[in-house]
């Protein structure tokens, strides 16, 4: 059976157990659910669970474990000239072996006889059903792609009789326990726990995920280009970078540069959007009438629903251009030479239009943080004779100072980790300059312009991404857990 | 330091106190928070260097009529005052007005104490500051220090000044609080149950302070006990629904109040 | 206390008016003021000026440029040897665009041995016909040899030219639109053959290298995909999550690490997921690329913190009033939570997925990482399938360099916003609708 068909069956048959589990607990208490000890549908979920979960955990087990058997015992059948190939070799012809496999199994068996031993017509043959071959098949490639269909079926009825045993197992010893004072409530609620358990502890596994994932292809580029030149390199050429021999034609992947540009595209977003944000924070939970925050907060936080890819697209299509006219425009009042001095990619058109993207997170932020300020302290200002600027100044800011921080750096590690706006706005020449008005390029940039393309995960040009990713998974990481550090003091200060 | 004794200071307040103008004159005043109205047309009049206390059950628009003598009201929405109401004959109300120099003239000391989680020097010096009433450094530490002074608090801060004021007990904070509505040097202090997050000895430590205070300031406090207001004050004012049912020599309330209701209160019988 | 100054002197100093700044105060407050709406008005402005460029530059993109004449299906080009009853290919691959042009060039009257004449015509329709015209034949092999009314796709150049997009004032040399080309259109335009229809072809079509025959159809279609998968995923792993943290964790160092944890996966890069899903779902796992499975799967993970975040919220603002009714009533605590605090929390659940599934259906960083960037033209039929996603279609025409691909592009980012809108007003109605004061 397919592994689709034997869920549907285990599906079905579950149903079956938990309406049978009901009914003969109900039979038990002879047609009065109040002699149980759980309510009879208990009964009914935990004959269910003692069916199908045990099944479902051989099946997955099965499913895991099977091909790796099944992969290696094919592997060890292969001729000894074949394993004397390089890694890449044997991979080469495993996968002859794979679609081979899947060929046949597409083919008839009139066809198969029809083409016989003769390897080059089963190419056609397969050719001719969508399964294409990378190369004529060699003989013992055909016998080994019927050893590898023999045991996969094998396997497959194995399986699928284990699984089906194993349910009908859990399902009577499950049932036969049915019983009026049997606990069959806290059975399944301690069952339901641990998914719970187990869907809380995707957090965990997804981080887990990441590092691991990032740290082992980040080792793999490691393991080409030593760690210091990646990390205090100031030159990025990844590609062809001098046609000497070893290392060195592997372009050189130096850090400096990118990091410059996400930094200095970041601090140009700040700039922008710090202030804006911040005092617009302040008008609205200070100032504004309660009509007039009603209306600006949720238009303000359209911002931050807008895709950034839409940002991209603005920066690109509209700001950029219009920053490189106005420049020309500019230098040539004051000069009579028409020439932008602005370029219509640069640090300043991505790190402005980031910035208005990250206008709503500061003022959201802040805002929250600004109302967490107790009225008290207000009162006692305005008490004194304060005017409401002074107030804000003097007591509000000063005491929500950290809570701002905080609230800023969570920003900031936004602004670092943003890709789409400077993957359209930045520019992609990784150069270290301090004019604004030129392009720079970003962390995030390259490790899309790395990946994008045809990929093989050998050579150092694709690994570097790890490496870039995981640099800036830890910047964002320092950044975000100092944040909600200072956050949650915070808090607590006021709670 | 004093030419006088304190009974001779004493029967010196006790005359002017009857033979004074009123500082703050409450006309037909009455307050409305939205639709809703919390007070009644209330005529009260606060004469000078005098403690008046309001009193009354929970909800009756004690607090509300403090409120509405520094314009503290105007900070919550859709709340609005009519009727008029004087300091030294000026109508507080009145455009002319501003609500910044009124409460510079008019303190106000909260009912939990709220002092800024700054030192306790900055604390003191902040309503000097932004006022502008210190010319120099040392003006600023004069003023400082003879606001603590007179909140009873210097001997116990003086060697603290800089710690942050958020540091002291609870009783602390309030007198630190009343320091700073002091070193404003307002001509009446308004109050709020400046006590009732106080613990027994920090509160008779406020009402001493008050009573002191009466000396240069005119004070007017909102309690909930009818016990401090027997000690703290010389004229009491009962609250009740939203209207001011009597007001009279806090000896005569509490003894042969006028009014049924009064009495009524003070025995216990309601609130 | 020797400390209160108690002179009668001091009692009857009254403290003389003194002069606190006023003026200068309460300009400082009216220049903070204005700094706060100066703020607020730039915020809003470009909030504006963004939704301004798009719309401007994109509205017309719902709108095609079509040619219609009467086109004879002429078996001389289409099966001139009449090979169609043993030949399946042969109608597949006949020259369709050919029987387009000749039949504009008729309805011009452009001789048929004027070379270049044709040639201009053949530019004035696109290329997108081909599949029109072979759709039609497909459909109905009858009507070869008849003669049929159809509207034509006008090329992507003529529709820009016609919607005023392309400055005819400039030298002919310096654009793409000829003015042989310019006078032909007029003349269809007079004679009513050329006219605007809607675009239904924007919301259908795959992807295409020519403007006029590019739609977002695949990138609907994927992208619904992907929804559907972080829905069914995040979801129940979400609120399962958040129940557990939230009612059944007991307060320790290891499920303070999950809370850090996971406030701090909300807010990694989305990049790095994209990463993560190239490593782990493609590299090990070997799933195919470009499939929406993959980015259903990616965006899932991405999802799930911002979903756990606001079911956590909302169950903690269920009273524990109700719990303890509850559990007194004799109630186990899981039946107290399934039974009452779960439905009481779930408006607030709801709206925080459909927030997160929102911010899931505009991502587009680690899309482009799990090779969704891919040229596809064919529906997926399977989450399997190669396809794209709305905002990676919007990313690939981005980077096209032609003048009506910019229209294309802002037309995708409407429909894109437009699926925001929807499910952000869907949110805010549901919490209208359920909210609930404690």
């Amino acid at each position: 059976m397919s592994t689709p068909l034997i869920l549907l069956v285990l599906a079905i048959f579950a149903i079956v157990c938990y309406v049978v589990g009901t009914r003969r607990a109900l039979a038990i208490a002879g047609g009065l659910s109040f002699r149980l000890h759980s309510r009879q549908g208990y009964y009914g979920a935990f004959v269910a669970i003692c069916a199908i979960v045990p099944a479902a955990a051989v099946l997955v087990v099965w499913l895991v474990a099977s091909p790796l058997y099944i992969n290696s015992t094919i592997h060890d059948g292969f001729p000894a000239e074949v394993k004397a190939q390089s890694e890449a070799q044997q991979g080469l012809s495993f996968g002859m072996v794979n679609s081979l496999a899947r060929g046949m199994d597409v083919l008839t068996l009139e066809e198969i006889d029809a083409v016989g031993a003769n390897p080059a017509e089963l190419r056609s043959a397969l050719g001719a059903k969508g399964v294409p071959l990378a190369g004529d098949p060699e003989p013992w490639m055909v016998a080994s792609a019927g050893d590898l269909n023999a045991m996969q079926k094998i396997s497959n009825r194995v399986m699928t009789a284990i699984v089906l045993m194993v349910a009908l197992a859990g399902a009577g010893l499950s049932y036969v326990r049915i019983a009026p004072r049997f606990r069959a409530r806290n059975r399944v609620e301690k069952v339901i726990l641990s998914a719970l358990v187990l869907a809380s502890s995707i957090a965990i596994v997804t981080t887990i995920g990441i590092v691991m994932s990032m740290l082992t292809e980040a080792g793999h580029f490691f393991g080409r280009v030593p760690a210091w030149e990646f990390f205090f390199g100031t030159v990025w050429d990844p590609r062809f970078a001098a046609a000497g021999a070893g290392a060195a034609s592997d372009g050189q992947f130096g850090l400096i540069p990118l990091l410059a540009g996400t930094l200095y595209i970041g601090f140009v977003a700040m700039l922008v959007a710090v202030p804006v944000g911040l005092f617009s924070a302040i008008y609205m939970s200070e100032y504004a009438s309660p009509r007039v925050r009603s209306i600006a907060k949720p238009l303000l936080e359209v911002l931050a629903g807008i895709p950034t890819i839409v940002y991209g697209f603005f920066a690109l299509t509209s700001v950029g251009p219009f920053l490189r006219d106005i420049s020309a425009q500019l230098h040539g009042l004051a000069t009579g030479e028409y020439v932008n001095f602005i370029q219509a990619q640069s640090v300043l058109t991505a790190g402005f239009v980031m910035g208005i993207m990250l206008i709503p997170y500061v003022s959201s932020l802040s805002d929250d943080i600004i109302t967490a300020v107790p009225r008290a302290l207000r009162d006692g200002s305005l008490g004194l004779g304060a005017t409401k600027s002074e107030t804000i100044k003097k007591v509000v800011m000063p005491a929500a100072l950290p809570g701002v921080v905080g609230a800023l750096l969570m920003t900031a590690s936004r602004a670092i980790g943003e890709t789409m706006i400077v993957v359209l706005a930045a520019g992609v020449a990784a150069r270290m300059q301090l004019n604004p008005f030129e392009p720079m390029t970003t962390v995030t940039v390259k490790i899309v312009s790395q990946l994008t393309g045809d990929l093989e995960f050998t050579s150092p040009q694709t690994l570097v991404a790890f490496a870039l990713g995981i640099t800036l998974f830890a910047i964002t990481l320092c950044l975000n857990i100092y944040a909600l550090f200072i956050v949650r003091k915070y808090r607590e200060q006021y709670e | 330091m004093n030419m006088m004794s304190e009974a001779a200071v004493e029967k010196a307040l006790d005359k002017k106190m009857n033979d004074m103008t009123y500082k703050m004159i409450g006309n037909d005043v009455s307050v409305y928070y939205g639709e809703k109205r919390a007070l009644f047309d209330v005529n009260l009049n606060v004469r000078e260097n005098t403690v008046t206390a309001l009193i009354g059950p929970s909800g009756c628009g004690k607090s509300t009529f403090l409120r509405t003598l520094n314009r503290m009201n105007d900070t919550i929405e859709g709340c609005r005052v009519t009727g008029k109401i004087t300091l030294d004959g000026d109508d507080i109300y009145d455009k002319e007005i501003d609500v910044v120099e009124l409460r510079a003239r008019v303190g106000m000391v909260f009912q939990k104490p709220n002092p800024f989680p700054k030192s306790i020097y900055e604390n003191i010096a902040y309503g000097p500051r932004i006022h502008g009433l210190a010319r120099n450094k040392a003006d600023l530490d004069q003023i400082v220090e003879a606001s603590l002074q007179r909140a009873g608090l210097w001997t116990e801060v003086k060697d603290r000044l800089h710690e942050g004021g958020t540091g002291l007990s609870g009783g602390q904070q309030q007198r630190l609080c009343i320091a700073r509505a002091v070193a404003v040097s307002p001509e009446v202090i308004l109050m709020d149950e400046p006590c009732s997050a106080l613990d027994p000895i920090a509160t008779a430590k406020v009402e001493e302070l008050i009573h002191e205070l009466r000396a240069n300031y005119t004070i007017v406090i909102v309690t909930h006990s009818m016990q401090q207001a027997a000690r703290v004050s010389q004229r009491t004012a009962m609250f009740h629904l939203g209207q001011l049912v009597e007001e009279n020599d806090t000896d005569k309330m509490f003894t042969n109040p006028d009014d049924q209701r009064t009495q009524d209160y003070i025995m216990g019988r309601f609130g | 206390m020797t400390d209160v100054v108690s002179s009668p002197a001091g009692v009857i100093d009254k403290p003389a008016r003194r002069d606190i700044g006023i003026k200068r105060r309460y300009r400082a407050e009216r220049r903070f003021r204005a700094y706060g709406i100066a703020a607020l008005s730039f915020g809003l402005l470009f909030l504006a000026l963004l939704l301004w460029s798009v719309v401007s530059k994109g509205y017309t993109a719902f709108q095609q440029t079509m040619i219609t004449v009467p086109v004879e299906f002429s078996e001389q080009i289409i099966d001139k040897d009449n090979e169609r009853a043993t030949d399946p290919q042969k109608l597949m691959t006949a020259n369709y665009p050919i029987v387009a042009r000749n039949a504009v060039a008729k309805a011009l009257g452009v001789a048929e041995n004027d070379t270049a004449g044709l040639r201009a015509v053949n530019q004035m329709i696109s290329n997108g016909v081909r599949g029109q015209l072979r759709d039609m034949v497909l459909a109905n092999p009858q009507i070869i040899g008849t003669t049929q009314t159809v509207s034509l796709l006008a090329a992507g150049d003529i529709d820009s030219a016609f919607k005023g997009q392309i400055d005819l004032s400039v030298t002919e040399q310096n654009r793409k639109i000829s003015d042989r080309q310019v006078g032909w259109m007029n003349q269809l335009v007079e004679a009513g053959a050329l006219g605007k229809h809607f675009n239904t072809g924007i919301f259908v079509n795959g992807n295409s290298s020519r403007p006029e025959a590019a739609g977002v159809g695949v990138a609907l279609i994927g992208s619904f995909y992907m929804m559907l998968i972080v829905l069914v995923l995040s979801l129940p792993i979400g609120v399962a999550a958040s129940i557990y943290l939230e009612e059944f964790a007991p307060k320790n160092r290891l499920t303070d690490l999950i809370e850090v944890n996971i406030n701090n996966l909300a807010a990694v890069p989305s990049i790095v997921y994209g990463l993560l899903g190239l490593a782990v779902f493609i590299n090990f796992m070997e799933l195919p690329r470009s499939a929406s499975l993959v980015g259903g799967l990616v965006l899932t993970l991405m999802t799930l913190p911002t979903i756990i975040i606001a079911t956590r919220a909302a169950l903690k603002a269920v009273p524990p009033s109700i719990r303890a009714a509850a559990l007194g009533l004799g109630a186990s605590k899981m039946q107290t939570i399934f039974h009452h605090v779960l439905p009481l929390a779930m408006p607030g659940i709801l709206t925080g997925t459909i927030i997160g599934l929102a911010h899931a259906l505009g991502e587009t960083a680690p899309l482009l990482l799990i090779g969704m960037v891919a040229f596809v033209a064919n529906y997926p039929t399977t989450p399997m399938d190669p396809s794209t996603a709305l905002p990676v279609q919007i990313y690939m025409w981005a980077n096209e360099a032609e003048r009506a691909f910019v229209e294309r592009t802002s037309g995708a980012i409407i429909i894109l916003l437009l699926f925001l809108i929807v499910m952000n007003v869907g949110a805010i109605l549901l919490r209208r609708r359920f909210e609930r004061r404690w």
